[in-house]
């Protein structure tokens, strides 16, 4: 089986410094896999490559078959390609539902999206209770959950998600791999990028390694999550 | 001073401010969406007024009744308005969209030039005299004068800056012009083409701007090449004075702004009018630097 998405020779480049430097990793219809990374390893570079945000300086995307490197991140939905942006990009501005419905912006089943809607407010309750607040009124925790609600409605196939633990309280982190993991049994597939490496292996199919650029490992996530090198880099020891 | 004087220069104030209030939004629209001072703007009131005069002397000699000449050349205002808003910001800003800002501010100055050489090109420095398209005999109400066209004006500004509301604040593609304003990337990831709501944005402001331009010609019976200038600033002001980027904001400013220039000319000679502006301006930037209504909501992370 040819893989949904399959990333070759992928290079980023900031003026010029090339932050990403010909990584090939792929992921397959179903599965959930993660990149794991400290610090600058480049984990946002890759997935800003892959959405559309930057150029790739080099390398291909395909998903589905079909080319789509460089292809805008707005021609992107439509192919069933969603991603939860770095630091949650939650609209401040915006009501906690006039976000969702963004989340459904490139969809006319207006009587679809509305059951959907409900269908996040059942999975998620916390953004029920606060509908119509302002999403920038929400905590950081809250905003995560609607990050990802919102980019639910979008009808993924493949859901890409940045860090969505980041700067969160174990308890809220919790909640949100809650959520992915309910994500990934409604056959959505999902590549999860994560500084939690302990956290993301545990959920993931597969992972792979990212340091300055370049992928060291990759593997089964349960054999990553014991390898010794990934243990001392990433797991405290 | 009298209470007649007062309320008459207040019914004068509503009238001019609902002008300003118009053409602010169409500063306060692109601020929001850009973080950009189209200058330009004032230019494009003067062409919705310069295209409605075209239109309405044409419409008028073909044998029109006044009300539908009227009707129409504000339509074609609009639409020619809307098309050039939209190829200015295609043409002058977008090339600009991730330049320093001050590059976009100095081209939208030369924008505003070029469009003012463009109608002299065209029309020459002469001011040309709008067909009275409304009844302007004056009618008493109560203490106050006003006329059918002043009447029309108001109602026409309120009619449309509720709609304005409606369209921001509760349809689809307004929620995407708060989006697009608030992040542009995000909203790209949400399926917004983002230059297509902003191509909207510039073609909605225009299309106000240039009923506006119809308005204050048909008010003051005249149009030239160079009323966009004063008309232009004056909006602006009211745009900064309401909090830039907040269309409350503009539609207030606008409506104060016109009030403080009307009520003023009680006290000093109409010569110094353009004065209560600016002074209106100062003050709210030393006391209110984000504006009478400017917003700031707490982003946590
Ligand atoms: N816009 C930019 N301009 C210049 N350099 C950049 C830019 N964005 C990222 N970089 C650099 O590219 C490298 C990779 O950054 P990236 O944001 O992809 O890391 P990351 O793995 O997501 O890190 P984090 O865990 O902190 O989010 C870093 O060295 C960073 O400084
Ligand atoms: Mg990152």
């Amino acid at each position: 089986m040819t893989a949904m998405l399959d990333i070759k020779k992928l290079e980023v480049a900031y003026g010029g410094i090339r932050a990403i430097k010909g990584i090939d990793f792929h992921v397959k219809e179903g599965e959930l896999v993660t990149l794991i990374g400290a610090n600058g390893a480049g984990k946002s570079s890759t997935l800003r490559a892959l959405s559309g945000l930057v150029k790739p300086a080099g390398g291909t995307v395909t998903y589905k078959g079909k080319d789509i490197t460089g292809v805008p991140s707005h021609a992107l939905v439509g192919l069933g390609i969603a991603l939860c942006p770095e630091g949650r990009g939650v609209f401040a501005r915006l009501s906690v539902h006039e976000n969702l419905l963004m989340g459904a912006y490139a969809r006319n089943d207006k009587a679809q999206i509305a059951v959907d809607v409900d269908e996040i407010y059942t999975m998620i309750p916390r953004l029920k209770e606060r509908n119509f607040q302002m999403a920038g009124t929400l905590s950081g925790g809250e905003q995560q959950m609607l990050a990802i609600g919102r980019a639910m409605l979008a009808q993924p196939k493949l859901l890409m998600l940045d860090e969505p633990s980041m700067g969160l309280a174990p308890l809220m982190v919790e909640k949100i791999f809650e959520i992915i993991r309910l994500i990934a049994k409604r056959n959505t597939t999902i590549l999860l990028i994560e500084q939690n490496a302990q956290l993301a292996l545990e959920h993931a199919d597969r992972g792979y390694v990212l340091e300055s650029g370049e992928i060291t490992l990759q593997g089964d996530a349960k054999v990553l999550l014991a390898d010794p090198r990934v243990k001392a880099a990433y797991l405290g020891g | 001073m009298s209470m007649d004087v007062l309320l008459q220069q207040i019914a004068n104030g509503l009238v001019v401010g609902s002008v300003y209030a118009l053409v602010a939004l169409g500063y306060t629209m692109v601020y929001g969406i850009l973080q950009l001072i189209n200058f330009a703007h004032g230019e494009i009131v003067m062409i919705g007024a310069l295209t409605a005069l075209v239109t309405a002397n044409g419409l008028l000699s073909a044998g029109l009744p006044s009300v539908l000449a009227l009707i129409i050349s504000i339509f074609v205002a609009m639409v020619v308005c809307a098309i050039s808003g939209v190829l200015i910001e295609r043409i002058a800003y977008r090339p600009l969209r991730n330049a320093p800002r001050l590059a976009p501010l100095i081209t939208a100055i030369g924008v505003s030039i070029l469009l003012q050489q463009i109608a002299i090109l065209v029309f020459g420095r002469n001011y040309f005299s709008f067909p009275e398209l409304i009844d302007k005999t004056p009618i008493q109400i109560g203490a106050i004068t006003v006329t059918m066209n002043e009447i029309v004006i108001v109602v026409t500004s309120v009619a449309l800056m509720a709609g304005l509301i409606w369209l921001v604040h509760r349809t689809k593609i307004g929620t995407a012009m708060r989006a697009t304003a608030e992040n542009q990337k995000v909203a790209g990831l949400m399926g917004i083409d983002i230059n297509k709501i902003i191509g909207i944005t510039f073609a909605i402001g225009s299309a106000l701007g240039a009923v506006a331009g119809v308005m204050v010609a048909s008010n003051y019976g005249q149009a030239h090449y160079y009323m966009g200038f004063m008309l232009g600033l004056k909006a602006f002001t009211a745009a900064v004075m309401g909090g830039i980027g907040n269309l409350w904001g503009a539609m207030i400013g606008g409506l104060i702004l016109g009030l403080v220039e009307n009520v003023g000319l009680i006290f000093v000679r109409g010569d110094y009018k353009d004065i209560f502006a600016f002074i209106v301006l100062v003050a709210v930037l030393i006391f209110r630097p984000q504006g009478l209504v400017g917003e700031k909501v707490a982003e946590r992370a």
